[in-house]
Formats: structure tokens, sequence, C-alpha cells
């Protein structure tokens, strides 16, 4: 409970304070061209690490069939364009399927 | 502040609407999987309010679910440093007024920002900006509490197959950043170094090393006559 609280204040301090001080300190420091490429491309490899991990593992070790089979559907259904929220309930109900029948 | 919504035109509310609807949706999403992972439902409302910054909220959720406070932490402010640079497209269009900049700072997300910085006119730039974080703050935080409403609701969360939305939804958000070729390495070498750390390594580590695909960006390109120069 401590640790949940201490997060949510930490990260919304930070993310705060970044916010801010970009739009006030603008004009007056500049970042590196490297570091103006760099920090999107860190957002990516921290989004697709916590996506695949989370896709095929639980607690350190293979996550079964039926997550993986509905994490699939999801993003096939995303590379066709489909609405959010249509990939989040195709992927839920993918796995919830499949697990009804049986499918770890 | 009241001229500002009397004088936006209809094309600015349809967008921002439709945007709005996209979050509330996605805040859904957010809210029902941090309550399946048995987080207190105020928490997870607050953290909305407060950190408002969608990536970084789904990252933090993901690790301190695996158990991971200081790497939910770390994660989440690497995301969000990218504001930083935000902050400096957005400065003029937030203005020099400190009360607007203390509000108009919180209302920065990538959304507003790529929505305000596509108008043409200066005056047109700052409404798009006020009218867009706003309706983005109201929608993702109406979101997040009837998602956790619901996800509280859900007894056994992996019956419903919670456990595959959160992964599906990650990745149809990232998509559009994937057409970017430097991007695509960057992921594909972060997300594999950080599945093949998860079996011998504490958890939240192995996201965080992901950082290491960074070096598949190709930065030797960095001098290409293209780059841009220009303060931000």
């Amino acid at each position: 409970m401590t640790a949940v609280v201490v997060v949510v204040l930490a990260l919304a301090l930070g993310t705060y304070l970044f916010r801010l001080a970009g739009v006030v300190l603008a004009g007056r420091i500049t970042l590196p061209a490297y570091l103006r490429r760099l920090l999107p491309l860190a957002t990516v490899a921290l989004l697709a690490a916590l996506a695949v991990t989370a896709a095929l593992t639980e607690a350190g070790r293979a996550a079964g069939v039926a997550r993986p089979a509905g994490v699939l559907v999801g993003v096939i259904l995303a590379w066709r364009r489909a609405p959010f929220a249509v990939v989040v309930v195709a992927a839920a109900a993918t796995a919830a399927g499949l697990r009804l029948l049986g499918v770890p | 502040m009241r001229a500002i919504w009397r004088t936006i035109d209809p094309g600015l509310w349809r967008d921002a609407a439709a945007i709005g609807v996209a979050i509330f949706a996605i805040g859904v999403s957010f809210g029902a999987i941090a309550a399946a992972a048995r987080l207190p439902g105020w928490a997870v409302v607050a953290m909305s309010v407060l950190v408002f910054a969608g990536g970084a909220q789904f990252l933090a959720v993901g690790l301190l679910a695996a158990g991971s406070p200081a790497g939910a932490i770390l994660g989440g402010l690497l995301l969000n440093a990218r504001h930083l640079p935000f902050g400096f497209a957005v400065a003029e269009v937030v203005g020099p007024r400190w009360p607007a900049r203390l509000v108009g700072s919180h209302l920065l997300v990538d959304e507003s920002v790529a929505f305000a910085m596509a108008q043409s006119q200066p005056e047109r730039r700052r409404r798009a900006y006020w009218l867009t974080g706003a309706v983005l703050f109201g929608a993702w935080n109406a979101g997040t509490g009837l998602g956790v409403a619901l996800g509280a609701a859900v007894a056994d969360p992996a019956a419903f197959g919670l456990d595959a939305a959160f992964p599906a939804g990650l990745l149809a958000l990232l998509l559009p950043s994937l057409r970017d070729p430097a991007a695509r390495r960057v992921a594909v070498v972060g997300a594999g170094v950080a599945l093949l750390a998860t079996p011998v390594l504490p958890a939240g580590v192995p996201v965080l090393l992901a950082l290491s695909g960074l070096a598949a960006a190709g930065l030797r390109r960095r001098g290409d006559p293209d780059r841009r120069e220009a303060p931000a």
C-alpha cells in the first residue's frame, strides 16, 4: 500500500517538474540533438519491453498459450487499424474463450 | 479564459471530441487493468489525476504488479522525460503568465502537444492546446474511474482475459511509432533483451534493460543534413 502511494507521488511530482521545466526554460536551454532523438525512442523501448514481457511471461516463466494468443489477435486487429476498444476487448475475449475450453 | 471556449470553431471541437473518446476507452482499460492487478482504486484514480500520462501509468502499474516499485518510478520518469522537450515546443502557446504556466504544464501530453502544433496560426494553436488538454484530462480521468469500478467487480481477472488485454492495448498504442525504422529496431532489440533477462533477473530490471535497445537506433546518422537545429 505504502509502495503504491510513494510511486504515485514520485511519478506525479517528477512528471510535473519535467513539464513545467520545459515550459519555463524554453529558449534558455537547448537539449543536444542526440537527446531530442533518444527520448522518444526510450519510450518505445520501455513500452515494447513491457508489452512483450507481459504478453509472454508470468512471474519469470512462460505465460501459457491463452494469453499470447489473445495478444496476437489484438495486435492483428490493431495492425488492421481496428479501434482501440475493439483491440482490447478482442484480446481479452480470445484469452477468456480459450481458457473456457481448457487451454492454459 | 471564457473567450477561448466561445471562439473555438466546430472543427476543433469535433477533433477534440474524437481524441477524447479514444482516450476515454484507453482510460477505461487502464483503470480495469490496474484494479485487476489489485491496486487500491483510490490510488489508481489519484495516479490518473496527478500523473496524467498514459504510457508511464501503464508501465508503473505493470511494474508495481510485478513487485518492483523502484522500477515503476524509474521507468515512469524515464518515459516522461520526453515532456521536457515537449514543454519547449508549447511554451509560446502556454504564454508567460504564471497561472497559465502552472495549469497548462499539467495538461501537457503527447496528444495536446501534437494537436496544438498541427495548427497554423498562434491563436488557433492556443485554443487547440487548452481545448485538447482539458478534454483529454476529463476523458482520461472519467475513463479511469469507470475502469476501476468495472475491474474491481471482476473476481478472477484471468477468466475475463484481462491479462491479455493489457499487452494488446500497449502494443496497439505503440504501433504508430513503429513506422519509423529506427524505432522498430529499438523496440525489437529492447523487447528481446527484456524477454531473455526475465527468467534470471528480478522484476522490473528486465524492462529497464530494454533501454540497451537504443544502441540499435543508428545514431551514427546523427550528422544527417536534415537534422533539425532550430530551437524546438
